[in-house]
């Protein structure tokens, strides 16, 4: 089946062996999970597999030919990757996944702030030549929001306690968007750094960047985008955006888990002092220092993640034949098939927005009277595998009232009977429930 | 039916009518439990009794169906038990929650507790199932170091 977005799904899935497995006694698997973790078509698997069968050496060390092969491999994954998200190569680091790079960011602060205290000869000995601006203590503040995964929370909680500097947040609607209405107040000139979701990965709010960015430029903030949720799933071009850093996880993306980028401007880049320090990331090294290697080698401590950076290139040429912007158009009529469905169930309320006005694909529900959980078994019974819980964004949770809720995420795999069968495993929880 | 061996109706019918359901005084120790994977949170007190005697469990949870009706069958199999012989069902309905379905669980030393049985096969709800008991454990150990 071709869907009105010129997607063919049938096509797509063929590309996915697991997608053609069974579950809970034979039933077919609908795999609604996406936005925790995507399924890998076969040519992400076959990269790995020739890359580890015909070209695996340590890459960046030795000078045997397959030495070569691999380092010109690894070079041009992260070429490609870059290319993904319209990023030059020498500007994306290669990390295990967006909670290390959002931890290398903010570590780079506290590390920066130790440092400066340390005295400037001692600073830049440790590979910190002294930028100001990441350098943060009581009277600086750091700015979130309400509507973080953990990833994007916890870092920078620990930054501020190291630091001594102000951790705040704008705060969300009751819909489950960002509510920009304080802004100016929030982001102020004693702001050092803003972190945010690109989109909420459970009330699928897409974050409206322009006044944001602009405000943090205005104070001389820098800004920092988790885009998690967007770079899977929508065209992104970092130099359009407008933030200093944005990162992502792979397997979100089809790709291999233990990978990441975290793509940041030159600048930026040669600003933070290392994160993980050791071997690859060095210049030269004595008895009592070391000197650093140039960005992103800076930033990739240990042998890197070869086979994973060459996964994740495939999926990234896989997700471009099949075109990034189709891909958000399907997720879109997904969505706007979910909703459509979900509203006629009287005892299912959607957790964040309900049209589909900047909306991604992740569509999370409370079901009057049934916990998450036990709408989640009822679906898994069904074979359909949804997300429950709290998302790793408790504050959200907390904040819009409730203890946990069932999130469907689509990707380009998954397509309308897929829908179907959730807003059905939703029903049939309703009744088992209400029936007993 | 799958889902039916799993909410099992002894399960249901405590899921509808919690015991002992609601905080209560005096109490001699509380522990508050969370299980961080779905959020899912119990508050739980013990009233212990000069003998080693459980008087009361009180709680208040929010949770799924099988955590809810876990607490409420807490409630029913350990009060008026020496706290010896609540942690002889704490181990037993500790044990049958880690069979991976492989434990029918003994009637005689849980009670209503075997209706848990099928619990086990679900690892991702083994927690739920365990969250109460857990929370009577630390109650527990709370209560005799504050008897000490």
């Amino acid at each position: 089946m071709i869907t009105a977005t010129g997607l063919d799904v049938a096509a797509v899935r063929a590309d996915f062996p697991i997608l053609s497995r069974r579950v809970r006694d034979n039933q077919p698997l609908v795999y609604l999970d996406s936005a925790a973790t995507a399924q890998k078509p076969r040519v992400v698997l076959d990269a790995e597999r020739r890359f580890y069968e015909e070209v695996n050496a340590a890459v960046h060390r030795g000078a045997h030919a397959l030495a070569e092969e691999a380092t010109d491999a690894y070079e041009e994954a992260r070429q490609r990757i870059a290319t993904f998200v319209g990023g030059h190569p020498e500007q994306c680091v290669l990390v295990r996944n967006a909670t290390e790079a959002l931890n290398l960011l903010a570590y780079a602060f506290s590390n920066a702030t130790a440092l400066a205290g340390a005295g400037r000869v001692a600073a830049r000995e440790a590979g910190f030549d002294g930028d100001p601006r990441l350098v943060l203590g009581p009277g600086r503040s750091i700015v979130v929001s309400e509507l973080e995964h953990h990833a994007n929370l916890v870092p920078w909680q620990q930054a501020a306690a190291k630091t001594g500097a102000t951790l705040r947040w704008l705060p969300i609607t009751p819909t489950g968007r960002l509510d920009l209405s304080d802004l100016d107040r929030i982001i102020t000139r004693d702001t050092a750094v803003v972190s945010i979701t690109a989109q909420s990965n459970v009330t699928g709010a897409i974050t409206p960047l322009v006044p944001i960015v602009e405000r943090a430029r205005a104070v001389g903030a820098f800004i920092f985008l988790d885009a998690c949720q967007a770079v899977p799933n929508s065209p992104v071009d970092v130099a359009g955006l407008g933030v200093d850093a944005l990162c992502w996880s792979g397997h979100k993306m089809c790709g291999p888990t233990g990978i990441g980028v975290l793509w940041a401007r030159a600048e930026l880049l040669a600003a933070m002092p290392p994160f993980l320090s050791g071997g690859s990331m060095i210049d030269t090294v004595e008895m009592t220092r070391a000197t650093f290697a140039l960005p992103p080698q800076r930033f990739e401590a240990g042998t890197p993640l070869t086979a994973q950076a060459i996964g994740l290139a495939a999926a990234a040429q896989y997700l471009d034949g099949i075109g990034m912007a189709r891909i958000a158009d399907h997720e879109r009529h997904l969505t706007a098939c979910a909703l459509a469905g979900i509203a006629e169930l009287p005892e299912v309320r959607v957790i964040g927005p309900t049209d589909l006005v900047d909306r991604g694909g992740v569509v999370s529900v409370i079901v009057d009277g049934v916990h998450a959980h036990d709408v989640g078994q009822v679906l898994d019974d069904r074979g359909v595998a949804v997300r429950v819980g709290h998302h790793c964004a408790w504050p959200l949770n907390r904040r819009l009232g409730i203890a946990a809720s069932t999130r469907a995420s689509f990707y380009l795999y998954n397509d309308e009977d897929d829908v179907a069968a959730f807003v059905a495993g939703l029903a049939a929880a309703v009744s088992y429930f209400r029936g007993r | 039916m799958r889902l039916d061996s799993l909410y099992q109706d002894v399960i249901m019918d405590h899921y509808r009518r919690r015991s002992g359901h609601g905080l209560r005084e005096p109490f001699t120790a509380e522990s508050c439990q969370v299980n961080p994977t779905c959020g899912d949170e119990i508050r739980l007190r013990v009233a212990v009794d000069g003998q080693g005697r459980i008087a009361d469990v009180s709680y208040e949870a929010a949770g799924c169906a099988i955590s809810q009706a876990s607490a409420s069958v807490l409630h029913d199999a350990v009060c008026g038990l020496p706290q010896s012989e609540a942690m002889i069902i704490e181990s037993a309905f500790h044990a049958l929650m880690q069979s991976r379905g492989t434990d029918a669980g003994d009637p005689e030393v849980l009670g209503d507790a075997v209706a848990f049985a099928g619990v086990s096969r679900y690892p991702a709800r083994v927690k739920c199932a365990l969250l109460p008991w857990m929370a009577l454990k630390d109650a527990l150990h709370r209560s005799e170091g504050i008897s000490r």
